[in-house]
């Protein structure tokens, strides 16, 4: 399969993987494994970077690259403040910036996302910004300098799946950037249409961390993902209205 | 050897004879487990230098003891533990009372998890069909049905789980009553923080004081030699809690794959208990539990946070525990403000505690408790004093069993 480029880096998983909700560092640890992912998000506040045996080590051990991330900001003020503690614990200038605009929905403030993806893209950030299903928006943080840009499927946690294909699809074709279907996978299948629609990347992790069996729904992610990817580069035939033949009719 | 109503003799009968036991760590579970084992008439003593202090999880901790309630997915092992040692809760409980002469605000009015919205009810029937799957007897209520049993809830509460098995205890209580009932039974209390453990080739004999960690009355510790500050013991077991990870002087093989995790709680209080049991509840997906006392107290909880050895209270700490109170119970905002406190639980890779022998001679662990201890302290002390030899106890002490991360290296070592 090919390799996903995202910010001059190359990874052969195409599945990004969160911590949020894992019952147990050890189911946490099985279903990464088991996800085969080589990129996973981590929420920085309330973690303190260099305590011994925290979700940080278990992501070492693994050789995982950490990818911080600014969950629980409401505004750019904070998120950057979040991002740049993170740089300065881990030394990575990568960061998913994620600015909520209330508890409820915990659907993305564009305004204030924005706002902090030129701050961070000026203070040399690797910036993956989370947003809504914005094709406009989508557009505009591509041209200030985002390395890639993570559309919703659906509100997180939610499982809902993908709400707005069409929009993703627009964003997709517009994309000089990665786009990584970002939030609201409830299972195999919503992954693998990410993929079909043409994503470059699937980003989730309550669909496995809260699975009833972790590793076994990790290691579905991980098929649906590769499955999806390859049948977006295989093509699709075209959807018709009426049967044709696979065998020929005629000699 | 059958428990016994005799004193174990109060003490040593020359000085230097070893210990039969000696405890690190005067938390909730160092402290059953001392207790446990005076009982069976074992020189026993506890190296501490604050037992029972409010460095301990279990100053901190609400005392629910809900392995039901508490249940999730892969969890089924730490499930097998809460029931066995909630069993023998009722037993503990009544012989510590005796012991001590102290009441432990003991109570078995189950607990009710009860869920505010659809999503949470949603979440809440997916549970109570993975309870039925383990056969535990809960009984699905509606919102009225909880509000009967609850009249303070909030009326917007959708729906409940009854768990009428689960428990609960005042921890400080139980601390309190184990130190008298400690004094009682005349074990040492060793007010000395334990700088490394004595080895005699891999044998572990016991442990060297901080310097300046003092003694008791003045004197050498009893069974110590008298001038190095040492401990001798023929069995020693460490309970440090949070802190068993960062015990100097152990190779790292034996060294727990144990990390603080930061818990904020609130206590609250009223003229009147304004909730008759336990009640847990989902608010939009985040989870917080109110536990009453017998004199009006009720304790809002908990926090989890990877922040290493802090115990800061924030604001938000606070914030998000009353917010989701409120919507439960919303009479809570008229409460007085007790006591606000964080505490370090001891995490555990797979959440199970760690107790038993390790690959050194002489040494046991107990500790690895993380969210458990007040509940698993029975168990806990049964399982390190023998109390616990029939065939269940050894499945259990499998489960616990210190080895199981060195056998099958996985996450935790590396740190």
């Amino acid at each position: 399969m090919d390799d996903l480029i995202i910010g001059g880096e190359k990874f052969s998983s195409r599945l990004i993987m969160g911590t949020g909700g894992a019952p147990s560092l050890e189911v946490l640890d099985a279903a990464l494994a088991a996800s085969g992912t080589e990129l996973t998000t981590v929420a920085m506040r309330r973690l303190d970077p260099s305590a011994r045996g925290s979700v940080l080590d278990v992501l070492r051990a693994r050789g995982i690259k950490v990818l911080p991330n600014t969950a629980g900001c409401f505004t750019a003020g904070e998120a950057v403040l979040t991002a740049r503690l993170a740089r300065e614990a881990l030394e990575t200038d990568w960061v998913k910036l994620e600015v909520i605009s209330d508890e409820r929905t915990l659907l993305p403030d564009p305004i204030e996302t924005f706002d902090a993806a030129e701050r961070l893209v000026a203070d040399g950030f690797t910036v993956l910004p989370y947003i809504g299903d914005d094709p406009a928006l989508a557009r505009r943080l591509e041209q200030a300098g985002c390395a890639a840009v993570m559309p919703l499927g659906a509100p997180i946690g939610s499982g809902l799946g993908i709400r707005n294909p069409h929009n993703i699809e627009l964003i997709v074709e517009a994309a000089g950037v990665p786009v990584i279907l970002d939030a609201g996978i409830g299972t195999a299948s919503d992954a693998a249409l990410a993929m079909e629609l043409g994503c470059d990347a699937v980003l989730l992790a309550t669909a496995v961390t809260r699975a009833q069996r972790p590793e076994l729904m990790a290691e579905a992610m991980r098929s649906a993902v590769r499955a999806g990817r390859a049948a977006r580069l295989a093509g699709r035939i075209p959807r018709r209205r009426y049967a044709e033949a696979s065998s020929p009719m005629n000699p | 050897m059958p428990p016994t109503a005799v004193p174990a003799s109060p003490r040593s009968p020359s000085p230097g004879t070893p210990y039969d036991l000696l405890l690190i760590g005067g938390g909730v579970i160092g402290l059953s487990a001392a207790w446990r084992a005076a009982r069976r008439g074992l020189r026993v003593a506890v190296a501490d230098p604050a037992p029972a202090s409010a460095a301990a999880a279990s100053h901190a901790a609400a005392g629910m003891l809900a392995p039901v309630s508490e249940v999730t997915y892969t969890e089924e092992p730490l499930l097998r533990l809460g029931l066995a040692s909630l069993a023998r809760w009722p037993a503990f409980a009544a012989e510590l009372a005796a012991d001590s002469g102290h009441d432990l605000d003991y109570r078995a009015e189950g607990t009710l998890e009860v869920a505010f919205g659809s999503d949470d009810l949603a979440v809440l029937d997916e549970l109570a069909a993975f309870m039925r799957k383990l056969e535990l007897p809960v009984e699905r209520l509606t919102g009225r049905e909880c509000r009967r049993l609850e009249p303070m809830l909030a009326p917007a509460v959708r729906g409940g789980l009854l768990a009428p098995g689960d428990a609960w205890v005042d921890p400080r209580r139980v601390t309190r009553a184990l130190l008298a009932a400690l004094e009682r039974r005349g074990v040492t209390l060793i007010p000395a923080r334990v700088a490394g453990l004595e080895r005699s080739g891999e044998a572990v004999t016991g442990v060297r004081l901080a310097p300046d960690g003092g003694s008791p009355d003045g004197g050498s510790p009893d069974g110590g030699s008298p001038d190095g500050g040492v401990v001798r013991a023929r069995r020693t077991v460490l309970a440090a809690g949070a802190w068993s990870g960062a015990m100097e002087g152990l190779p790292p093989e034996v060294l727990p794959p144990v990390r603080p995790v930061k818990g904020q709680i609130m206590r609250l209080r009223s003229p009147e208990p304004i909730l008759r049991r336990c009640v847990r509840g989902s608010v939009h997906g985040s989870y917080v539990y109110l536990v009453p006392r017998g004199d009006g107290e009720l304790v809002l909880g908990a926090t989890q946070e990877e922040l290493g050895f802090d115990t800061r209270v924030t604001a938000g700490g606070l914030w998000e525990l009353l917010r989701d109170a409120r919507e439960l119970v919303p009479g809570v905002t008229e409460l007085e403000v007790a006591d606000v406190v964080a505490g370090l639980r001891p995490g555990t890779p797979d959440n199970l505690p760690l107790i038993g022998p390790t690959v050194l001679p002489g040494l046991s662990l107990a500790t690895g408790h993380h969210r458990g201890g007040v509940l698993l302290a029975p168990l806990t002390a049964a399982l390190l004093t023998g109390e616990a030899g029939d065939d269940e106890g050894e499945g259990l002490a499998a489960l616990c069993s210190p080895l199981r991360f060195h056998e099958n290296p996985r996450v935790g070592e590396n740190a």
